[in-house]
């Protein structure tokens, strides 16, 4: 690496005047996709939930906030990706998930987000990050442990930074990235069965068809004592992460998973088609996908 | 010049009724003030002189005048041409035994040369004035010191013969550092060349009286040199040639016949049969060092309260705050007392060691067959590892406390004066300098093509190779800890004197996790499986869990804890300031063993071949069982 020697600024990619494309751009007259992705910071997501074909209600939940700021200054991309699938009779689990998002966005946007927004940098007394996840899912567990009583969450969130993730999680949900052709599982499930598999006392096979797969060791609104799951990853250019709850995985082999996350055009496309193949596999439970793709470089 | 005598004695005379003397007051180049007479000789006289141009301080030079008497223009121009010489050699050269030039200037027909102001006596002043004989040891390390700087001449392009050594041309600095003085007569050697005969009688060898002078010649006169050292017997008025006759050890039975047989191999007749070079008697006087000094009256070691014996000890003359390097079985290590040392591990033997101007903070950092320091006197010095001779040095404007580092290429390190340095590792050349708000005492953790370190001014910085700073994340008080990154370079571990140890994202400088400890943290971190060891002056060593920076285990010592811990297979080791080194189980942080030494314990230890070697404040290098 001969990289020696008083540098120049490295160049700004040039930034389009409004001008250019008239005044009010319609679809008609939208810059060249190649032009857009040479100015694009952020991330682009993807969202998509469904019954499925079995279940009557939908107990998912899932919760999405970016923000990504374009001016000289260097501001961070940040994201904030949640999921959750409630359990619990008499809508209980539905209540579970959408108070558990709620709450682990409201505590990330408070102690992360707004401090970032007002110093544009990480400032010394600013919350650290495990702190920040490990706090909101803490409170979101007490949260449901005391106002719905009986009832229980996974809950899988992702906290991007650049080009960093940060993820906390808890249940049966997973997180995959997909980089590069190739799919990596970065959450571990905390049910029973994989547990076994884990010990070597069940093979993967009998693990997908056994009776207590959905049976969980660990979730949110079990109140005392959680134990929370923290990662952190890189988000290579052009990766794509994708949260989903068990109606997802559960449907569909990693092969299928990795063919769609590899030629959908947008994640929302395919968000869109990873729900389709699990309706299409047999829909047996309620289907949630998140994807957030990094930018390209 | 041939009997000029330009003795630089301390402190200056009064110039008062001197004849031909500059007048007390006097003010050259409107520029330097002459304050008194050092030295006087037949054409040329030395002053002390203070540079005006520095009015907040005194700042002392010597300023050597040469005046010419003769009527002969000839030789008024052979006189001022051996002036001229004698500036260009010595502006040239750069070594720590050899003083600077700092000006050259012609004024009422009269020449000068501004230099260095060396402070401390020659070393004939130094014979005369010690009552019996001089200690071997004392000898051996000037011995050792004039060789290497005749080395450094002889092997100079072109070679540079001193011709004149003797002990009235050597100084003594406040130091203990040997520096020559009087470069009036060195002469630029051309093989073959005959020269006019100069030199000093008694002192040179027979061929110069011939008008002939190599490397050689210097061998002589430094044999002379240190047989008038060691026997007390002045030569000048012994017969000529007559050290054959005049053994050392009849004079001086102190003196060991391997020494003596060196000192006699320099001083044969015939120049053939006389030791080649001066880098062979290095060689030759390295082996005589010996295995454990302690005869600078170090503290003696406590025992009692210890549950390890050293394998080896070695004492050096001042404090030992840094981490030893250990290098293909050699272990080197930097004091207080200006100087790197190169001992061998197994043994503690001393093999060389190399002298700064300032006490050595910092440690020593091996690379490739380099090892570089840095040092109070604002220098980084790049060694030959094998000679310990200077290869390169770096100035900057402030002290080194810094540990330099290497990579692409390129060293690594910081300096009072607020820059990050990066110079090329073979030539020592500045490639660029960033500048931060404070000191940087930090030293530098390297990654891919990212720099971490730490700054007085309480942040840590992140920069790209080129020496754009990427991130910078600002704690609350000064980071004087080295950063460290984990496995997989996601995490930069660091401590703040604010108390926190703090785990930071690498790619935004993002807090993903803080451990709060009662007192600053110095300590530098290490880790280990998933673990981050850091010592705090709260008296506690800490293991962290690296992913969370949660707490796995603390220990407490009875002092600060600022060395910086170390990991070898199942054990942790740290210094203590309450004087112990600690060996402890890194699982559970349970006690395995300590030693107790005679003073705070602040160097930090280093690991090889199952011994830890680490420093006390106590002077005493300690090689210990694992």
């Amino acid at each position: 690496m001969k990289l020696f020697g008083r540098s120049k600024k490295a160049e700004k990619p040039q930034r389009l005047s409004t001008q250019d494309f008239g005044d009010t751009p319609t679809a008609s007259n939208r810059p060249p996709a190649s032009v857009l992705t040479t100015s694009r910071s952020g991330l682009r997501i993807g969202r998509s939930t469904n019954v499925g074909r079995v279940r009557s209600h939908n107990e998912d939940s899932s919760l999405t906030f970016e923000s990504s700021q374009d001016s000289d200054e260097s501001v961070a991309t940040l994201g904030l990706f949640i999921l959750a699938d409630g359990m619990g009779g008499h809508q209980a689990g539905e209540v579970a998930s959408s108070l558990a998002v709620r709450i682990v966005a409201n505590s990330i946007i408070r102690d992360i987000y707004l401090p970032y927004l007002m110093n544009g940098a990480p400032s010394s007394d600013q919350t650290p990050l495990t702190d920040a996840l490990q706090g909101a899912v803490e409170t979101a567990n007490m949260a449901v442990h005391n106002q719905v009583p009986g009832s229980g969450t996974t809950l899988t969130c992702a906290l991007v930074i650049e080009s960093r993730a940060y993820l906390a999680h808890v249940g049966d949900s997973r997180a995959y990235l997909y980089y590069n052709q190739q799919l990596k599982q970065v959450t571990h499930d905390h049910s029973y069965v994989d547990k076994l598999v884990e010990m070597g006392q069940l093979t993967v096979e009998a693990a997908a068809v056994h009776p207590q797969r959905n049976v969980l060791y660990r979730a949110v609104g079990q109140g005392d004592q959680l134990e929370i799951d923290l990662h952190m990853i890189d988000l290579p250019p052009n990766s794509r992460l994708l949260l989903c709850c068990d109606g997802l995985w559960g449907m569909l082999t990693d092969a299928i998973i990795t063919e769609i996350l590899a030629s959908a055009q947008t994640p929302q496309d395919a968000c869109d088609q990873l729900i389709a193949a699990a309706n299409e596999a047999g829909g047996k439970d309620n289907i949630t996908a998140v994807i957030a793709e990094s930018a390209s470089t | 010049m041939g009997g000029l005598d330009t003795r630089q004695i301390h402190g200056a005379k009064s110039t008062d009724g001197i004849e031909g003397a500059l007048a007390q007051g006097r003010v050259l180049q409107s520029r330097y003030e002459v304050l008194g007479i050092l030295g006087l000789g037949g054409m040329s006289a030395v002053y002390q002189g203070r540079d005006k141009r520095f009015p907040n301080v005194i700042k002392l030079c010597a300023i050597k005048e040469m005046k010419s008497h003769s009527l002969d223009p000839q030789m008024r121009s052979v006189a001022i041409q051996n002036f001229e010489r004698e500036a260009d050699i010595l502006a040239t050269l750069s070594h720590p035994s050899i003083p600077k030039v700092y000006d050259y200037f012609s004024e009422e027909a009269r020449s000068y040369l501004v230099m260095e102001f060396i402070e401390g006596r020659d070393l004939e002043a130094i014979i005369n004035d010690t009552p019996g004989f001089l200690p071997q040891e004392q000898v051996l390390d000037w011995a050792i010191q004039l060789c290497d700087v005749l080395a450094f001449l002889h092997e100079h392009t072109p070679s540079i013969i001193f011709r004149d050594m003797k002990p009235s041309n050597v100084m003594l600095d406040k130091h203990g550092r040997l520096r020559l003085i009087d470069f009036g007569i060195a002469k630029n050697f051309q093989p073959g060349q005959k020269g006019t005969m100069i030199g000093t009688e008694g002192y040179s060898p027979p061929e110069q009286y011939r008008g002939v002078a190599d490397q050689r010649t210097d061998i002589y006169a430094l044999g002379a040199t240190l047989h008038h050292l060691l026997s007390k017997q002045d030569p000048r008025v012994e017969p000529p040639f007559s050290f054959n006759e005049r053994p050392i050890t009849t004079a001086n039975p102190t003196v060991s016949p391997e020494f003596a047989q060196i000192i006699m191999r320099a001083l044969e007749y015939e120049p053939e049969r006389r030791i080649i070079s001066a880098e062979e008697m290095i060689r030759s006087l390295i082996t005589l060092r010996p295995a454990a000094s302690t005869q600078y009256g170090a503290a003696a070691l406590n025992l009692n309260s210890s549950d390890v014996l050293p394998l080896w000890t070695f004492a050096c003359e001042d404090e030992i705050r840094s981490t030893p390097a250990l290098d293909k079985g050699v272990l080197y290590v930097t004091a207080y007392d200006y100087n790197l040392y190169a001992l061998d591990a197994s043994s503690g033997k001393f093999l060389w060691k190399y002298p700064t101007e300032g006490g050595l903070a910092a440690s020593p950092h091996v690379h490739e067959d380099r090892v570089l320091i840095g040092s109070d006197d604002r220098v980084v010095y790049c060694i030959n590892t094998q000679t310990g001779r200077i290869v390169w040095s770096c100035p900057t404007q402030g002290r080194i406390r810094s540990t330099p580092r290497v990579e692409f290429g390129h060293v690594f390190f910081g300096s009072d004066d607020r820059f990050l340095y990066a110079a090329n590792f073979q030539s020592g050349r500045v490639a660029w300098k960033v500048e931060t708000e404070g000191s940087i005492r930090s030293s530098a953790a390297i990654s891919d093509d990212t720099i971490f370190i730490g700054s007085e001014d309480g942040s840590l910085y992140c920069l790209d190779i080129r020496g754009t700073i990427r991130w910078r994340y600002r704690s609350k008080r000064a980071i004087t800890s080295s950063p460290v990154l984990n496995a997989d370079n996601k995490l930069v571990i660091v401590g703040s004197q604010d108390g926190t140890v703090y785990g930071l994202d690498t790619a935004s400088g993002w807090v993903v996790w803080r451990y709060r400890t009662d007192k600053p943290v110095i300590s530098s971190p290490s880790i280990g499986a998933n673990v981050v060891y850091i010592g705090s002056a709260d008296g506690n060593l800490y293991a962290l869990e690296v992913k969370s920076g949660k707490l796995i285990w603390k220990y407490a010592t009875e002092g600060q804890v600022n060395s910086s811990p170390v990991i070898s297979d199942e054990a942790v080791y740290v210094g203590s300031v309450d004087g112990n080194v600690y060996s402890l189980d890194a699982k559970t942080g349970s006690l395995r063993w300590r030693l107790r030494t005679g003073g705070p314990v602040i160097s930090s230890p280093v690991i090889g071949a199952d011994v830890v070697y680490i420093g006390s404040n106590d002077h005493i290098i300690y090689a210990l069982p694992t």
